[in-house]
């Protein structure tokens, strides 16, 4: 084992950037499974399908950042059409009880997941960009670019999905369904189309993070099955549906792996992580941040 | 006349069966990693065991029956294949079988193989049979054991005066073994561990490592990892640097033999030391033939357009099978095994005899040194000296440069 303060700064840093990642990564999923209850585990699927179409538009030209903002409008329709179909063929039939509801969204994933290895074959696809490939220099320490740039993208985000569910009329409703649905249609809204409207935006953040997947590394068809279990963590962590607890989970895991891995060992940082999410959610069964 | 009528029917239905069993197919299964972290070079490998049985066929196939490949997708998911193979044994009814690609997904199948007695042909898997001892297991791979493939990379860093060395591997079976080896082959040679670490499959970014790495200040950096990890950790050691200390870096990266990976990383690659089983300048009689019509195949397919790692040597179980069958007439695993061990088989990547526990018994794992890769360009890596071969001594073309970070420049 190797030791000094200086390694435990590096990994301090280390952690808050691959934790906002995780955060960029699962507030997707924060959304669509945390506050809609829908069991949403296409989520990593969709980000890497997300990833791939930043790989096109890359071929045109694109920054991977711009492309995720071009992108989200699509994927938000995309959202808004999944939603429908899986509320017409399942929740309002009552199917979507049990492990029937995962059901669709699993075989979403293997939908997507085939459809790009016909498309784009197995081979791994990344993205060009000047901060990817340089680090910025800080002394001895050297932090890499995509990965700072991935924590700024995180961080507006974040900052942007809190505020409209907060401060907007829509963003209220979407907290509201997730609350109280009767309640809401007893306000004469229609939670079906609230919740659609919040699947749209769940997909269309997916499309962004699917950018930040492939600044961060290369991507491949199967990836999904690596962040299936890291966002679930971050959001269950975090107390469902709560985007400042999503933030703080993804840190918490983010920085716990990253010294375990320094200090103690790689094998034991995937434990250790999940190990705290035992013990919190042993203390807390609501999560970090949730009600 | 009524019981001629039957006799004769009877007789023609014989006929016309037997013909039909002339007819069938020499049925060949086997799994292969399509998906997942090991699919790019699985199916790259598959386009070559198929242009095998076109090939064949077009002779007119095998004891005059036509040659079919039976593959299904392991997904790179070792706990698929024993499945895979009962569904091969027991449905499909396959003649012959060949290993999936890769040490992993091989790993399950030995004891089925080994309790039903059946002649496997190995793909490019490691130390699967050390345990299991099966004597009807033949790989196709140009190492035997962990000596084998690292003793190039280690013979290289004592020629450069090394003391210290650095552990890196994947928290799997091939990585595992193949690091227990040179950990053995790197306490012989007197070097001193100071860093050892294994990481879990799922790891997302190895900058942390790659600190330690650094500040642990070794002579040479050993890294057993699987084509995912190979990409995540070239570009770490390109953003945070391995410090200068370092000599040599590499060793048993898989992935960094396949050509998307090697287009996509490019000049970061420089000064790399690595294993491999293949590089442009090696001569084998008909591997250049394969090699230009595989490129036209692995573009229609979609796969590695090279071809150098894997696909040669796919292609060589095709013919040693080939060879096996037409000199004992025989689909009988006992004397197919039997031929096997005893005679020298020509393949295009070429002449293997096996020792007793079905590996090579004359290794030729090559330890190459990357150099002067430039960005986007792969027709790069068709040009000998891209990769200058250290070891083995038969097939040298250069000295290893070092240190490590003064090559990359």
């Amino acid at each position: 084992m190797i030791f000094s303060f200086e390694l435990l700064l590096e990994a301090v840093v280390f952690g808050i950037l691959l934790g906002c990642f995780y955060a960029a990564v699962s507030i997707g999923l924060s959304v669509s499974f945390g506050l809609l209850d829908v069991p949403h585990v296409a989520h990593p699927a969709i980000m890497v399908f997300g990833a791939y179409c930043t790989y096109l538009l890359g071929q045109y030209g694109f920054d991977p950042i711009l492309a995720g903002i071009v992108l989200m409008p699509p994927f938000f329709l995309l959202g808004m059409g999944v939603y429908r179909f899986y509320y017409e063929t399942f929740e309002k039939r009552g199917s979507d009880a049990g492990v029937r509801g995962i059901a669709f969204f699993f075989g979403l994933t293997l939908i997507i997941e085939v459809g790009l290895i016909l498309v784009f074959g197995v081979d791994q696809r990344s993205a060009e960009a000047p901060y990817i490939g340089k680090a910025l220099s800080l002394g001895e320490m050297r932090i890499p670019w995509r990965f700072i740039v991935s924590f700024g993208v995180a961080l507006v985000l974040m900052t942007a999905l809190t505020l409209y569910l907060s401060k907007t009329f829509t963003g209220r409703a979407i907290k509201a369904v997730a609350q109280d649905e009767g309640a809401l249609r007893l306000m004469g809204a229609d939670p079906v189309w609230i919740k659609q409207w919040a699947f749209g935006i769940a997909t269309a953040v997916s499309a962004l993070a699917g950018a930040m997947l492939i600044i961060v590394g290369p991507v491949e068809p199967s990836l999904d099955r690596v962040y299936i279990g890291r966002t679930f963590a971050v959001v269950v962590l975090a107390g469902l549906g709560s985007m400042t607890g999503t933030l703080a989970a993804g840190l918490i895991l983010g920085i716990s792996e990253s010294i375990v891995l320094m200090h103690f060992g790689a094998s034991w940082a995937p434990a250790v992580a999940f190990g705290l999410l035992l013990v919190v959610l042993g203390i807390r069964p609501q999560g970090l941040f949730g009600r | 006349m009524k019981f001629q009528k039957l006799l004769m029917a009877a007789v023609g239905a014989f006929a016309l069966s037997s013909a039909a069993l002339a007819q069938q197919p020499i049925k060949v299964g086997m799994s292969m990693p399509q998906t997942g972290s090991l699919g790019a070079g699985g199916k790259a490998a598959l386009v070559a065991l198929q242009m095998w049985v076109e090939d064949v066929n077009a002779k007119g196939g095998l004891l005059n029956r036509k040659v079919e490949l039976i593959a299904y997708d392991d997904q790179t998911n070792p706990a698929l294949t024993p499945a895979i193979y009962t569904k091969l044994l027991d449905i499909d009814k396959v003649d012959l079988l060949i290993a999936p690609y890769g040490t992993v997904p091989t790993a399950p199948i030995m004891p089925l193989v080994k309790q039903r007695d059946l002649l496997l042909m190995g793909n490019f898997s490691f130390q699967v049979n050390r345990t299991v001892k099966h004597d009807k297991w033949f790989n196709n791979s140009p190492w035997n054991d962990a000596s084998s493939w690292s003793d190039g990379f280690i013979l290289n860093a004592q020629k450069l005066g090394s003391k210290t060395i650095a552990f890196l591997a994947a928290d799997q079976e091939f990585a595992q073994n193949l690091a227990n080896g040179a950990r053995e082959l790197a306490k012989k040679a007197g070097l001193k561990t100071v860093y050892d670490q294994n990481y879990p499959p799922t790891t997302v970014d190895f900058s942390t490592m790659i600190r330690a790495i650094r500040s642990a200040k070794p002579d040479i950096v050993f890294v057993m990892s699987y084509p995912n990890d190979s990409v995540a950790i070239v570009r770490a050691v390109n953003e945070i640097g391995v410090g200068e200390s370092v000599k040599m870096f590499g060793g048993g990266m898989v992935g960094l033999q396949f050509t998307p990976i090697m287009s996509t990383l490019g000049s970061m690659l420089n000064g790399i030391v690595n294993y491999n089983s293949y590089v442009p300048g090696m001569k084998y009689p008909g591997i250049e033939d394969f090699l230009s019509r595989y490129a036209k195949k692995a573009v229609e397919a979609k796969v590695d357009p090279l071809g150098f790692y894997l696909p040669p040597f796919n292609y060589a179980i095709g013919q040693m099978l080939e060879q096996a069958i037409n000199a004992t007439k025989s689909l009988d695993h006992k004397v197919l095994a039997a031929y096997l061990h005893k005679n020298e088989m020509k393949t295009i990547v070429g002449p293997i005899r096996y020792g007793p526990d079905g590996e090579w018994a004359n290794p030729r794992v090559v330890q190459a040194q990357f150099r002067g890769i430039v960005d986007k360009d792969i027709e790069q890596f068709r040009q000998p000296g891209k990769q200058v071969v250290l070891s083995p001594d038969a097939y040298k073309t250069g000295d290893v440069m070092a240190p490590f970070e003064k090559v990359r420049k």
